[in-house]
């Protein structure tokens, strides 16, 4: 994959700034999903919906729940 | 009826429509004669055989902040903003949350939704689905999250009744106040039509006006040369509130909500009852309710879609449950029609007049049709007299459904 881990984190920024208002550069590799940006499980769905779009992947459910941090998401896309 | 009854006042506006997007932008629009119907921009015009409509003036998406907008449909976008209008209108009331209830109905509900997901579905497969699609296709929705928003829970509900929802809606929140259920109730209809489908749809049920070289001047009830409905969107809410609730907390009441009249005409899904008998019922009953007379009641907004049967009928049930002597106008002649939204914007419509004592002019009224007797307003808005009076705000809808809402001046 040719993005950078910065692309997708840029990426990963808009599209919870869209679903859920908070500000893009909050969303740093450090924050917990539920504990820091207080997204909920159905927040998480269309994120992940989104960003299946985006980057050209399937987050299948049973691999969503594992995904609890920026940095997880970013590993996961990258892998 | 009972001299102790619980009377009920209206206490707060909001409206999204295709001529304005709040009650304020909307009246004097009405009142400046101004249609709120244009030709169709989208590329699936040339699909239908109707190419205009009366789209929302503002976005709704636009006005709401985006993570917010994307969850609602856009029925639920446009109640939402006309809900959150009329409960700052009121004072943004200091209720109970167990004596606040919502009442606010589409006659359709999420179809736009509904629709996009299936293509969705289809194309792409389930699981590119919003977690929220059932929530926003579901026809209690707007009145589910207006609930949510304003922390309603003496009961949220949607009645379903077409086109007559709207107004069924105001008249069932009337009811829960009146029975003790609530004290303020945010009641009102919205509806986001405009689809292909539906146009398509209306087209073949052969409803639909389709004078296409003129939007402006298709929705004509009334007129000799109409040819059906003309259809809009948009979103009207109301705060209704028992009287003693409002006067303790020194609210600015605009009119009583008075009484309401339910029938159905148990004659055709989609037709008129020639004699209108179900139509005479609903504001016979409407009146008794309220404790008026025929005299007291000096205006009628009618349901009037533009359509060759529904519009004579309805004139004369009202000469005959009324008399010959209210103004009589229909306000869709410049915003469309907006099925389960009609009876929300109508019973605001109905308001202004009474608050205001004027009467917005029915637009594109050349030559009235023959057969009516009534005191049609068209050519200029016409004053209403001061002193104790009332207005009804009809609507019916496809089923048979008939609502007559008795509004009294404050």
């Amino acid at each position: 994959m040719a993005a950078t881990e910065q692309d997708i984190l840029e990426g990963l920024g808009k599209i919870i700034n869209e679903i859920t208002g908070i500000p893009a550069g909050e969303v740093t590799p450090d924050k917990s999903f539920v504990d820091d940006l207080d997204i909920d499980s159905l927040s998480m769905v269309e994120i992940a919906v989104a960003a299946q779009d985006e980057f050209g992947v399937e987050i299948p459910d049973d691999q969503l729940k594992n995904l609890k941090t920026v940095k997880d998401v970013l590993n996961f896309i990258q892998n | 009826m009972s001299a102790n009854r619980v009377r009920v006042v209206v206490t707060g506006l909001g409206a999204t429509t295709p001529v304005g997007g709040d009650v304020t932008s909307t009246w004097a629009a009405l009142l400046a004669g101004q249609s709120g119907v244009k030709a169709i921009t989208e590329d699936w015009v040339d699909t239908v055989p109707v190419k205009f409509a009366g789209t929302a003036a503002v976005d709704p998406a636009e006005v709401l902040p985006r993570p917010e907008a994307r969850r609602l449909d856009r029925s639920e976008q446009l109640a939402m903003v006309a809900a959150r209008e009329a409960w700052q209108d009121a004072g943004a009331p200091d209720v109970a949350p167990e004596r606040l209830g919502v009442v606010v109905s589409s006659g359709i509900g999420g179809i736009n939704t509904t629709l996009a997901a299936y293509d969705t579905y289809k194309e792409r497969g389930w699981n590119r689905l919003s977690p929220f699609t059932v929530p926003m296709l579901m026809p209690n929705g707007p009145a589910a999250w207006i609930g949510l928003d304003l922390g309603a829970q003496a009961g949220v509900h949607a009645t379903v009744s077409a086109c007559a929802s709207g107004a069924e809606a105001v008249g069932y929140a009337l009811d829960m106040i009146r029975a003790g259920r609530a004290d303020v109730v945010v009641a009102g209809g919205t509806e986001a039509a405009i689809h292909p489908l539906n146009m398509a749809a209306f087209a073949a049920a052969r409803a639909m006006s389709t004078r296409n070289d003129d939007p402006a001047g298709a929705s004509r009830p009334w007129d000799r040369d109409r040819d059906g409905f003309v259809l809009g969107e948009g979103a009207g809410i109301i705060v209704l509130e028992s009287e003693e609730h409002a006067r303790a907390r020194g609210a600015r009441v605009y009119a009583y909500a008075s009484g309401v009249g339910f029938s159905a005409d148990s004659h055709h899904i989609t037709q008129p009852e020639p004699e209108g008998r179900g139509v005479i019922m609903a504001m016979t009953q409407a009146l008794t309710d309220a404790d008026v007379t025929g005299v007291d009641v000096k205006h009628v907004n009618a349901h009037a879609t533009s359509t060759p049967a529904g519009d004579v009928i309805e004139v004369q049930a009202v000469a005959k449950a009324i008399g010959t002597h209210p103004l009589v106008t229909s306000t869709k002649s410049m915003t469309g029609h907006l099925l389960g939204g009609a009876g929300g914007i109508e019973s605001i419509f109905t308001i202004k007049a009474l608050h205001e004592r004027l009467v917005p002019a029915t637009i594109n009224l050349d030559n009235p049709d023959e057969g009516i007797e009534v005191d049609l307003v068209f050519g200029e808005n016409r004053r209403l007299p001061g002193g104790d009076i009332a207005a009804v705000n009809n609507s019916f809808g496809f089923g048979g459904h008939n609502v007559a809402v008795v509004f009294k001046g404050a």
